[in-house]
């Protein structure tokens, strides 16, 4: 990075700013969902923006997300981008049929006229009993849809950096902020800062595995990593940080880079995006594999509400390490921290209920 | 603890009224300690619409409700028991632990279900009318939603069916002009009339104070009556006002979303306090009773939240059952 000056931000603090410039670049964009002047500002990514640009830009609409999401299209064609948001992706299912065959296929289907440049914030849910519906992360459906973008940013620089570039993509973008990232801190640059969508990072570059991540596991695989490192292991870690389009050169080079592909999804098994790249991998780089690639993901059925059954429910830095063990043939295995919190929630900061 | 419920049906309202307040205010009270982890909406101050719609319902007829149950749930004789192991996460709860809070179901009684998706068991509370109505039963199907669930397309479709089928379905709508912190104003036309737009799907529609429990009992026992006669599907608006937060054990007015004198006012015309007054001269109807229902069902509540407290955690190598039947 050059001279851009930084400052210390949580996700959420970070999206609020990509926000806030975004507005200030483009005259026209507007920033809609239920809540979003309310007294919480959506978890607080948008304190002070109703304030600043004014009720006919930020504005707070009806219980209506299959409506909302159609008219964002219609706003988009008549020139006018938008951010909508979710405080729970499992909302916005009301929307599927906007979102798959109008937001989706727009440009597809009338030959590339228009464009709907549009970014749909959803935030996924985990812990304090979320439960069946309010804990969903669908991104491997969304994935699924030529026509889409879909991002899941793991830090505050790139949450800021992937929505500026979301918000002045041409194409829709479904943003999924995990709501146990939201108060995450790094150092975010000041200004337009983009970080172009269709970019994994590498987070480590250890020699022995190849782990890809997104969203809230991309910190359990540091962690596992951490716990690996003690024993000699390297994790080369990638974050995909945008899920479509997928970053497969770099996702390539780090399965040849070890010769082992771990695969993590905070979703659910069958046709996940952990099973593309495992696909990709086999496809791809069989010869070049030294174990058979592996998949982490969540159980094949819906997330329960009881504290005690959601224990151990997600793949976790101890299950990356054990699961990286058994890919190498090591015999060593990982219990949880004795001391850790409560398993359902981040960290102190979490109240709950939501 | 089998106390003996009051035969009469005024009084029995009331009870039922402060039964519930109790109840949810004891949830609120125990909530801060961490044991009931999942998210909880309660029902503090919009007592009257579930008691009295109860009131009017036969155990037989189902009922389907939205993420502020608890009320719904209890009015229609949800088992206490289970709907507190239910918030604690046990076996012992009426889902199992499975769903929480938002997802209540006691089919002993007709509740059929709660669900957590605003306006997503409207349609289900319709299909129970039209299987109701294949069936060629007597039952009514009883749909309870909020104010922001008409703002969803699916309740414009489910009414429409429930119309052009002549279902029997009621369909209870609590009017409390919020939908978290965003008020009718922002969402909703000013001077629009809900049961004026349901009316012009060809609903039978009325509007009532939803903080006058026997005026609620009146209204639904009349509407159930016409359903029951053959009528239309009635669509019954209720106004009424939460006290507490939108989601969770605390009050929340220091955030200033609800003007003021909207809240004095409300908690003014609390609906326990109103049904005691009218009752004042009611033959049996004494201070006296009222403390004596107080620590009746305090205990009822003591041994509730006992039995939730020291029930057992689902297995978790049962945690994939259920997915199929
Ligand atoms: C489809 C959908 N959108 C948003 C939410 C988030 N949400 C939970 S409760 C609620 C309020 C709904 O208002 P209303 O129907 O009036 O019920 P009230 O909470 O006032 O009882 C909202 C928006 C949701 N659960 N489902
Ligand atoms: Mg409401």
């Amino acid at each position: 990075m050059r001279d851009v000056p930084t400052t210390q931000m949580k996700v959420i603090e970070a999206i609020r700013n990509g926000l806030d410039v975004a507005m200030d670049l483009d005259p026209h964009l507007i920033c809609y969902g239920l809540g979003i002047d309310d007294p919480k500002r959506i978890f607080g990514s948008t304190v002070g923006l109703a304030e600043k640009f004014g009720n006919g830009r930020v504005f707070d609409v009806p219980t209506s997300e299959a409506a909302m999401t159609g008219i964002a299209v219609g706003a988009a064609l008549r020139g006018v981008r938008s951010v909508t948001v979710h405080q729970r992706l499992d909302f916005f299912f009301l929307a599927m049929d906007q979102l798959i065959n109008n937001v989706a296929k727009w440009h597809f289907m009338f030959g590339g006229q228009r464009s709907v440049p549009i970014v749909i914030r959803l935030i996924l849910g985990r812990g304090w009993g979320q439960g069946p519906t309010h804990s969903q992360s669908v991104h491997s459906w969304f994935a699924h849809i030529p026509g889409l973008k879909v991002v899941m940013p793991t830090n505050a620089a790139d949450a800021k950096g992937l929505l500026l570039s979301a918000i002045f993509d041409p194409n829709p973008v479904l943003f999924l902020e995990h709501r146990w990232l939201h108060e995450a801190v790094s150092d975010v640059p000041s200004g337009d800062y983009r970080v172009p969508l269709g970019q994994a990072r590498i987070v480590s570059e250890g020699g022995d595995v190849t782990i890809v991540a997104m969203s809230f596991l991309v910190p359990e695989a540091i962690r596992a990593a951490g716990l690996l490192a003690r024993h000699g292991v390297g994790c080369n870690i990638i974050d995909l940080r945008t899920i479509r389009p997928l970053d497969w050169d770099t996702v390539s080079a780090g399965i040849l880079k070890t010769g082992r592909l771990l695969a993590l999804d905070s979703g659910l098994p069958i046709c996940s995006v952990a099973s593309e790249i495992v696909a990709f991998a086999s496809e791809r780089h069989f010869q070049s594999l030294k174990s058979a690639p592996r998949r982490l993901t969540m159980p094949d059925h819906p997330e329960p509400t009881s504290f005690g059954l959601t224990r151990g429910l997600h793949p976790s830095a101890e299950s990356i390490a054990d699961t990286v063990c058994e890919m190498l043939g090591l015999p060593h295995r990982f219990a949880p921290d004795p001391n850790a919190g409560p398993h359902d929630v981040p960290g102190a900061w979490f109240k709950g209920p939501f | 603890m089998n106390t003996q419920l009051p035969n009469d049906p005024s009084l029995r309202l009331v009870r039922e009224m402060l039964r519930i307040r109790m109840v949810e205010e004891a949830i609120a009270r125990e909530y801060p300690k961490g044991e009931m982890r999942c998210p909880t909406h309660l029902s503090v101050g919009q007592e009257a619409v579930a008691v009295g719609t109860a009131a009017a319902l036969e155990r037989t007829d189902p009922a389907v409700s939205t993420h502020r149950a608890h009320a719904h749930y209890l009015a229609k004789g949800g088992d206490l028991k289970r709907l507190l192991a239910e918030l604690f996460g046990k076996e012992a709860g009426c889902a199992r632990g499975r769903g929480g809070s938002m997802h209540l179901i006691d089919l002993d009684v007709g509740f059929e279900g709660s669900t957590a998706i605003v306006g997503s068991t409207l349609p289900v509370g319709v299909g129970l009318a039209l299987g109701i109505r294949v069936r060629a039963e007597a039952a009514v199907a009883c749909i309870f939603l909020g104010d922001g669930a008409m703002e969803e397309g699916v309740f414009y479709e489910s009414a429409n069916f429930a119309v052009v089928r002549k279902l029997p379905a009621l369909f209870i709508c609590e009017n409390n002009s919020y939908s978290v912190y965003s008020p009718l104003t922002k969402r909703q036309p000013h001077g629009r009339q809900i049961h004026d737009v349901v009316r012009a799907l060809g609903l039978t529609t009325a509007a009532h104070d939803g903080n006058d429990v026997f005026g609620v009992a009146a209204a639904v026992k009349t509407a159930v009556q016409a359903i029951r006669d053959g009528g239309s599907p009635v669509f019954l608006e209720f106004s009424t006002y939460r006290h507490l937060e939108h989601c969770g054990p605390y009050p929340d007015d220091n955030l200033g979303y609800r003007p003021e004198k909207d809240v004095a006012a409300w908690k003014a015309r609390d609906p326990i306090v109103q049904a005691q007054e009218r009752l004042r001269d009611h033959p049996g109807f004494s201070g006296e009773v009222i403390e004596r229902w107080r620590s009746e069902i305090a205990a009822e509540i003591d041994g509730a939240f006992a039995f939730a407290r020291t029930a057992p955690w689902p297995d978790p190598s049962t945690r994939a059952e259920y997915v199929y039947a």
